[in-house]
């Protein structure tokens, strides 16, 4: 409905929303974020938890210690080669609909480690990822920017109607279940799932 | 500082490095040479804190050599690789150390040193370690298994020689060898 016409009505004491707008404001402010730290950041994870920061204030300090009873999966942390197979498993075993957050310079292409042989360069080449986080570590002002912006993403999916009107992908595939990747003799294989990550063409002088 | 020379009067198998002050074992004698160094009461060398694998890839290297009658000709002098384990031997009980000793492989194909877990406990991840990135084998650890990369990964990553794995298809900023990498990707 039209912005100016719902705060006109506001004022008259009024009050007009949508079942959507309700059903979404409920899903963004009760987001279960999956206990699951690999790396330093986990203790920027832990400090946006904890009394100072205060996850809780944005409706997600709900930390499950299952991916069964999580929502929200944040990647913080360097994700190893041999790491990142159950990062991919923990993933498709979280119910829909699922977010990611991949949080700091190593979740999101590798960091510092970028150029080593055992570090996967971004969690982003297995699972897709809704929120990337820079900063090595981040600060928690950054992990709740990071949450805000996913209330947004989560405030602007179309959840219920026609499949036709829906923009949710949770609520589309019937098995958004990810492949996982497997050991091999020199690198994962494959590098990367193709579904999700393209290496993005660069246009340069050869 | 410990003094080695009781431990060269004893052993004279074992060559001093006078550079790093560390002493050369041939790993023949390197478990009965660690068990003296760990019991013997004037050294009580009971902690092995620190293993690492040093690789040293073949040199090839140009010399001027004089010859007899004055002159000086160019020779090619050729050093054949091998490998090195380094272990750090401390005292606990007479707070001293450390002492360096090292086990040299016999050239860079199927590499093997004498294992120093029986010897010191402590040795047993960080042998494991060196075996996982340098592919050194050592003779009689009780588990030498991968520890850090997985059971299915054939390669040493820490081998001068290795070559990582080419996934720099995407590199915003790439230099030096990264972008020599990267330009295989550029589409022309």
């Amino acid at each position: 409905m039209d912005e100016g016409l719902r705060s006109e009505l506001q004022k008259a004491g009024v009050f007009v929303t949508s079942l959507e707008s309700l059903y979404n404001w409920g899903r963004k402010n009760s987001i279960w974020p999956l206990g699951f730290g690999i790396a330093c950041c986990a203790i920027e994870m832990i400090a946006t938890a904890a009394a100072r920061f205060d996850l809780s204030r944005f409706g997600a300090e709900v930390f499950r210690p299952s991916p069964r009873q999580a929502d929200l999966m944040i990647v913080a942390g360097t994700v190893t080669k041999k790491m990142a197979p159950q990062v991919v498993r923990l993933y498709n075993q979280m119910p829909e609909p699922k977010y990611v957050i991949a949080m700091g310079a190593c979740a999101i292409s590798g960091g510092p480690f970028k150029q080593g042989y055992n570090v996967l360069k971004g969690v982003d080449r297995y699972i897709p990822v809704d929120i990337h986080i820079p900063g090595c570590p981040p600060r928690p002002e950054a992990l709740l920017h990071g949450l805000m912006e996913l209330q947004n993403k989560i405030a602007a999916q179309r959840t219920l109607g026609s499949a036709g009107r829906r923009n949710n992908p949770a609520y589309e595939a019937a098995d958004r279940d990810m492949p996982i990747p497997q050991y091999g003799a020199h690198d994962l294989e494959p590098p990367y799932n193709k579904a999700v990550w393209q290496p993005p063409k660069l246009e340069r002088d050869a | 500082m410990i003094d080695p020379a009781p431990i060269l009067a004893r052993f004279p198998q074992v060559a001093l490095d006078p550079a790093t002050h560390a002493l050369v074992v041939p790993s023949q004698h390197a478990t009965a040479i660690a068990t003296w160094l760990r019991d013997d009461p004037a050294f009580a060398l009971d902690y092995a804190s620190n293993v690492t694998g040093v690789d040293y890839l073949p040199v090839e290297k140009k010399q001027k050599v004089k010859q007899p009658d004055g002159t000086e000709t160019e020779e090619t002098v050729s050093q054949p690789g091998y490998f090195e384990v380094v272990y750090h031997l401390y005292s606990m009980r007479l707070k001293n150390g450390p002492l360096v000793i090292r086990q040299r492989t016999e050239g860079r194909e199927n590499p093997s040193v004498a294992s120093l877990t029986p010897v010191y406990r402590s040795a047993e991840f960080q042998e494991r370690e060196v075996f996982d990135l340098y592919g050194i084998q050592f003779r009689g650890h009780p588990d030498l298994r991968r520890i850090l990369m997985w059971d299915e990964f054939v390669d040493f990553p820490m081998r001068k020689d290795y070559k990582a794995p080419d996934d720099f298809e995407y590199e915003p900023t790439p230099h030096d060898s990264v972008l020599t990498e990267a330009k295989k990707h550029y589409t022309p």
